[in-house]
C-alpha cells in the first residue's frame, strides 16, 4: 500500500517547525505504524537526508516511549494502543495521515517528533512513591492485602507514562498521569500512610511544571493506551480536598 | 599491560554461610564518610535503578545515566511472566537450595555455585522489599500473595503481578531512585549514551558519554563505576530486546580491560511472534506462562497446508509431550526452541513462512472456560490479536522462537567486579548466575538481586580497602577518551556510503541467526567468522549515516552501536567456535546424544571462558576460570 504522510519537522527546541510531505510506498499492512517511519527513515538515509526523529524503545506498548500525534490523536486512530502497536491495517491505501509530537507547554519539542518529558520524572521524585528503604522490610505476606484491592492497584498501577493524556487534554493537564500512581499508592496499605503529603506535593509540582487544571472532558482517558479511567482523577481529588482538610485543621 | 588473573574471591566454608560469613568481614565505610564517594551508575533497569536507589539511601554520591529519556523506560520493563523466590508460601518443598539446585541445573551446570546460592537466598529478600514499595503482586481470596509454577519448575515459585511484572518491579526501584533524586542523594542524567569507561591508576575512575540531545561529548568522574547496561540481543538485529538496547557500554569497557565472559551463551526464547516480512524492527515475546495451558504441536505430514482445524487429532504432533513426558510442553526454553527448530527443518513448520509452530488453547479453554484463561493471559491474547490480525481464542496462536536474552557478559567476581578494578557489573550485563541457560523469571530476581542486596555490601568494602585520590575530569586519561570518542564519531559521520545502518545491521543478524543460532557448526562459525569480518570492512567502507554530531542525530547513535556490534559478534563467533560441547543454549551439532539432545563436555569445558580485548580483528586470550561443583554434582539433564 502507498501512504501520504505529512510529518512535523523540527530542528530543534527553539526553531520554528513546519509539517512537511513524504510518501510511504510500497508499505505492507503487517506493518506496524514505527516500522512505516523507519522504512520511510531508511530511504531519507540513502539520499542522504535527515532522518526523521521520533522516540521508541520497547515496540511492544510498554515503555511508554513512543510518543506520536497521528491525525489529531495521540497514539491514533486504535483504542487502547500504543503507536507502536498500531498497523498499517488500520489505513486504507492512499490515506493521507498527519504525523505531529505531543503538544504541551511542559513538554517541549527536542527535535521532529521527540519531546522532554522530564517534567513527569519530577512529578514522581515529588512524592510518587512509598518512603522505605532497602533492607529490613517485614515479610511479604505480613499485611494480608484483598484480592480486589491489589486488582484494583494494579489497574492504576498500569499507567506507562507515556503522557497521551496531557498531549490529549485542551488544558494539557497531567491529572490523569498523577492520579494513576496516587490510586496506585492509596489502595495499598503500604502506601496509604503517606497519601497526604504525596498528593499536595505532586500536585503542587504539576503546578510548577505548567501543566493545567482538569476540566473533566475524558479525553485523557479515551486516548490512554492502558484504559486508566478518569474515575483516578475523581480519587485524586478527592485525596486533595481531605489533605487540604486535614491541613486546615 | 599486567597479566590478568582471573579470582573469583568466593568465600571459603560450607555453601549455605559463605555470603554471611563474606558480609562479616567486608570493610564498611564509616556512614559519615559515604556522602564523600561518588558512584556513578550506567543504567535504570531493574538492576541499575535498585542499585542507584540503595547506595543513594545508604548516602553516596550517586549519579545515575541512561539512555532512554526517563529512567522508567528501561527494558525490564518488558518483562511479563513473574520473578521467582524461594518463599515456599505453597507448602509444596521450595527452599534456597532447591531454587539454588533448579538454577544450577537449569544453566546446564555452567555457573559458579556460590553465585547462584547467594541469588536463591536473597531471592526472598526481593519479595518482602518490592512489597513494601507497593508493588501490586497477584494475591489469593484470602489476601496473601499468589504462586504460580513457571518455566520448567516443580513447584510454584513465582511471583507476578498480572503479565506486567517487570514493569511493576521497574517502577518500584525507579520510585525508590526519584525519592532518592527528591532527597538530593542521587542524579539523574537521561539520554545519555556511554562511550567509554575512564581508566586511572589501573582503576575505573569515571564514564565519557555522549548527550543524546545536543551531541556533546561528557565527562563523569567518580569513585566506581556501575554498569548495568543490559544484555546483547540485538547483535541478532531482530530479537525480544528494545530497538535501544545495544553491547556498546560493555564493549567499550570490554576495550579497556574487561574481560568478557561466555559470549557464546544466548538465550532464544521459543514463545514468540513469528517473523512477518524484512521491514520488522523487533521479534515480540508472549510470556512462557502461557505454556502452561497451551500446548505445542505441528502436523504429523510435512509440507501439509492445510488450516489447523481441519487438520485431526490422529495427525496433530504434540511433540514436546511425546518427547518429553514428565516435563510436556514445560520443558527449559533452551530446549523447547531446539526442538521447534528441528520440526520446521523437518519441513512441519506452520503458517505462511513454515517457520512456526501451533500453541493450541482449545482444550485448556474447553476444561477451564474462555473466562478464566482470558483472566491469567489477556493482555498476551490481546496483543497477539493485534499483531497477527488473528483471534487466539479460534485459531492457535503461531509461535516460534526469537533471540531473547544474554547469559553471556562483562566477567565479574563474587562482589561482581570485573577485572578493571573499581568497574562493577550487574545484571544481565554480566555473565554471573544462569551459565548456559536461564530459567523463566529469575532475570528479574538476578537484577534485584545484584541491585538491591549485593552491591550496597560489595561496593562499600571495595571504597573502604581502595586509595582513590581525587581525580577531576581534567585529568589527560579524561581528555584522550574524550578524544577517542569524538574521533570515531567523526569517523562515521565522513565515510558517506551508500549502506543504511539498519540494512548492514540486517545483514549481521543474518549472518548470527543463521550460523551462531538455535544451532551451530565448525563449519558454520568458521563462515561466520569470515562473513562478520567482511561486513565489517563494508560497514567502515559504505555506511551511509546523515546529520551532524552536535545535536540529536538518532541515525549517528545507531550507527555507532552496529558498528560495536560488527567487532563484538566476532568474539560471540570465536567463543561458540572454541566451545566444542552442547550446553544450555549453546547447541553444537558435533555433540549431541543419539536422540539429538544437548550433550555436555565436562571433563573439557567445565570452565567459564573470558576473554580479553587483543586488537580489533585480532584473536582474543582465552582465560580460563574453572568450575567446581560441590554440591549440585553435574548429571546430564533429563526432561524425560
Amino acid at each position: 500500500m502507498r501512504l501520504n504522510l505529512r510529518i512535523w519537522r523540527q530542528a530543534s527546541r527553539d526553531t520554528l517547525g513546519h509539517l512537511e510531505d513524504y510518501v510511504a510506498d510500497n508499505v505492507s499492512p503487517d506493518m506496524s505504524f514505527l516500522e512505516m517511519l523507519d522504512v520511510v527513515n531508511e530511504r531519507l538515509v540513502r539520499e542522504g537526508k535527515d532522518a526523521i526523529a521520533f522516540d521508541s524503545d520497547c515496540r511492544e506498548g510498554i515503555c511508554g516511549m513512543c510518543s506520536l500525534v497521528v491525525d489529531g490523536v495521540p497514539h491514533g486512530p486504535d483504542r487502547g494502543t500504543t503507536v507502536c502497536q498500531l498497523h498499517l491495517r488500520r489505513f486504507k491505501d492512499g490515506d493521507t495521515i498527519t504525523v505531529e509530537p505531543w503538544r504541551a507547554k511542559a513538554f517541549p519539542v527536542v527535535r521532529d517528533l521527540v519531546v522532554d518529558r522530564g517534567a513527569f520524572d519530577r512529578i514522581i521524585a515529588a512524592g510518587g512513591y512509598v518512603s522505605v528503604n532497602c533492607g529490613g522490610a517485614p515479610d511479604g505476606n505480613a499485611i494480608p492485602i484483598s484480592k480486589e484491592l491489589a486488582e484494583a492497584a494494579m489497574d492504576s498501577a498500569a499507567c506507562i507514562g507515556c503522557g497521551a493524556c496531557v498531549a490529549a487534554c485542551k488544558n494539557a493537564s497531567a491529572h490523569l498521569f498523577m492520579a494513576a500512581k496516587i490510586s496506585h499508592l492509596a489502595l495499598l496499605p503500604q502506601g496509604r500512610v503517606e497519601t497526604r503529603q504525596r498528593v499536595v506535593a505532586m500536585v503542587e509540582q504539576a503546578d510548577v511544571e505548567g501543566f493545567g487544571s482538569c476540566s473533566n472532558e475524558g479525553e485523557c482517558e479515551a486516548v490512554c493506551p492502558k484504559e486508566i479511567p478518569i474515575l483516578n482523577i475523581a480519587r485524586m481529588t478527592r485525596e486533595y480536598v481531605r489533605a487540604a482538610v486535614w491541613a486546615g485543621e | 599491560m599486567n597479566t590478568i588473573r582471573l579470582d573469583s574471591k568466593i568465600p571459603p566454608g560450607p555453601l549455605a554461610s559463605k555470603w554471611d560469613r563474606h558480609k562479616f568481614e567486608m570493610k564498611l565505610v564509616n556512614p559519615a564518610n559515604k556522602r564523600k564517594y561518588t558512584v556513578i551508575v550506567v543504567g535504570t533497569g531493574l538492576a541499575g535503578a535498585s542499585a542507584a536507589a540503595s547506595l543513594g539511601e545508604l548516602g553516596y554520591n550517586v549519579l545515575s545515566l541512561c539512555i532512554q529519556d526517563s529512567p522508567r523506560r528501561a527494558h525490564s520493563i518488558a518483562a511479563q511472566g513473574g520473578i521467582n523466590a524461594a518463599k515456599n508460601y505453597q507448602n509444596d518443598g521450595d527452599s534456597a537450595y532447591r531454587l539454588f539446585y533448579d538454577t544450577i541445573k537449569g544453566g546446564d551446570y555452567r555457573s559458579r555455585e556460590a553465585n547462584v546460592y547467594r541469588l536463591a537466598q536473597l531471592s526472598v529478600n526481593i519479595i518482602d522489599q518490592c512489597v513494601a514499595q507497593g508493588v501490586p503482586f497477584a494475591r489469593e481470596y484470602g489476601g496473601l500473595l499468589d504462586n504460580r509454577s513457571f518455566g520448567g519448575a516443580q513447584v510454584s515459585r513465582t511471583f507476578y503481578a498480572r503479565g506486567q511484572t517487570g514493569q511493576q518491579l521497574l517502577l518500584g526501584a525507579y520510585q525508590s531512585l526519584m525519592r532518592q533524586v527528591r532527597q538530593g542523594a542521587v542524579r539523574i542524567f537521561p539520554r545519555r549514551e556511554m562511550l567509554d569507561v575512564v581508566v586511572i591508576d589501573g582503576k575505573a575512575r569515571g564514564i565519557v558519554v555522549r548527550n543524546l540531545l545536543t551531541g556533546e561529548i561528557e565527562r563523569f568522574a567518580g569513585d566506581a563505576v556501575i554498569l548495568a547496561t543490559g544484555g546483547y540481543g540485538t547483535a541478532y538485529h531482530l530479537s525480544t530486546n528494545a530497538v535501544n538496547s545495544n553491547v556498546t557500554a560493555a564493549w567499550r569497557a570490554h576495550k579497556r580491560g574487561a574481560l568478557f565472559a561466555n559470549p557464546c551463551f544466548t538465550q532464544i526464547h521459543p514463545t514468540c511472534i513469528p517473523v512477518t516480512g524484512t521491514h520488522q524492527s523487533k521479534l515480540t515475546l508472549m510470556s512462557e506462562s502461557l505454556r502452561n495451558d497451551g500446548r505445542v504441536w505441528v502436523p504429523k505430514k510435512k509440507g501439509d497446508t492445510r488450516r489447523p482445524e481441519e487438520i485431526p487429532e490422529g495427525e496433530r504432533d504434540y511433540y514436546l509431550e511425546r518427547k518429553y513426558p514428565s516435563f510436556g510442553n514445560l520443558v527449559p526454553r533452551d530446549v523447547a526452541s531446539r526442538n521447534a527448530k528441528q520440526v520446521c527443518d523437518d519441513g512441519r513448520g506452520v503458517g505462511e513462512s513454515r517457520l512456526a509452530v501451533y500453541l493450541d488453547f482449545k482444550d485448556s479453554i474447553q476444561r477451564l472456560g474462555p473466562d478464566a484463561i482470558k483472566e491469567k493471559y489477556g493482555n498476551l491474547f490481546h496483543m497477539y490479536q493485534k499483531i497477527t490480525d488473528e483471534n487466539p481464542y479460534r485459531v492457535p496462536m503461531r509461535i516460534y522462537p526469537a533471540m531473547h536474552y544474554a547469559m553471556g557478559g562483562l566477567w565479574v567476581d563474587y562482589n561482581l567486579m570485573s577485572t578493571v578494578p573499581g568497574l562493577h557489573v550487574l545484571g544481565e550485563a554480566n555473565f554471573s548466575d544462569h551459565g548456559a541457560n536461564r530459567l523463566g523469571a529469575s532475570a528479574l530476581m538476578q537484577g534485584l538481586a545484584d541491585g538491591y542486596f549485593i552491591i550496597p555490601y560489595t561496593i562499600g568494602h571495595y571504597l573502604a580497602t581502595s586509595t582513590l585520590p581525587k581525580v577531576t575530569t581534567d585529568h589527560p586519561s579524561f581528555k584522550e577518551s574524550a578524544e577517542s570518542v569524538q574521533q570515531r564519531i567523526n569517523t562515521l559521520l565522513t565515510v558517506k556510503g551508500s549502506q543504511s545502518v539498519r540494512s548492514l545491521h540486517r545483514a549481521l543478524g543474518a549472518i548470527l541467526w543463521d550460523d551462531v543460532g538455535m544451532s551451530r557448526s565448525e563449519a558454520g562459525l568458521r563462515r561466520a567468522l569470515a562473513r562478520i569480518s567482511e561486513l565489517r570492512e563494508a560497514f567502515w567502507h559504505d555506511v551511509s549515516v546523515p546529520g551532524t554530531p552536535n545535536n540529536l542525530n538518532q541515525s549517528l547513535e545507531y550507527a555507532g552501536r552496529v558498528a560495536d556490534y560488527l567487532e563484538f559478534a566476532e568474539l560471540l563467533a570465536s567463543d561458540a567456535l572454541h566451545r566444542r560441547e552442547s550446553c544450555g543454549g549453546h547447541f553444537r551439532e558435533e555433540s549431541q546424544t543419539p536422540e539429538s539432545e544437548a550433550l555436555r563436555d565436562d571433563a573439557n569445558y567445565s570452565y567459564v571462558a573470558a576473554w580479553e580485548f587483543k586488537g580489533i580483528g585480532q584473536k582474543s586470550e582465552l582465560h580460563k576460570e574453572p568450575l567446581a561443583f560441590e554440591e549440585a554434582h553435574p548429571t546430564q539433564r533429563s526432561y524425560k
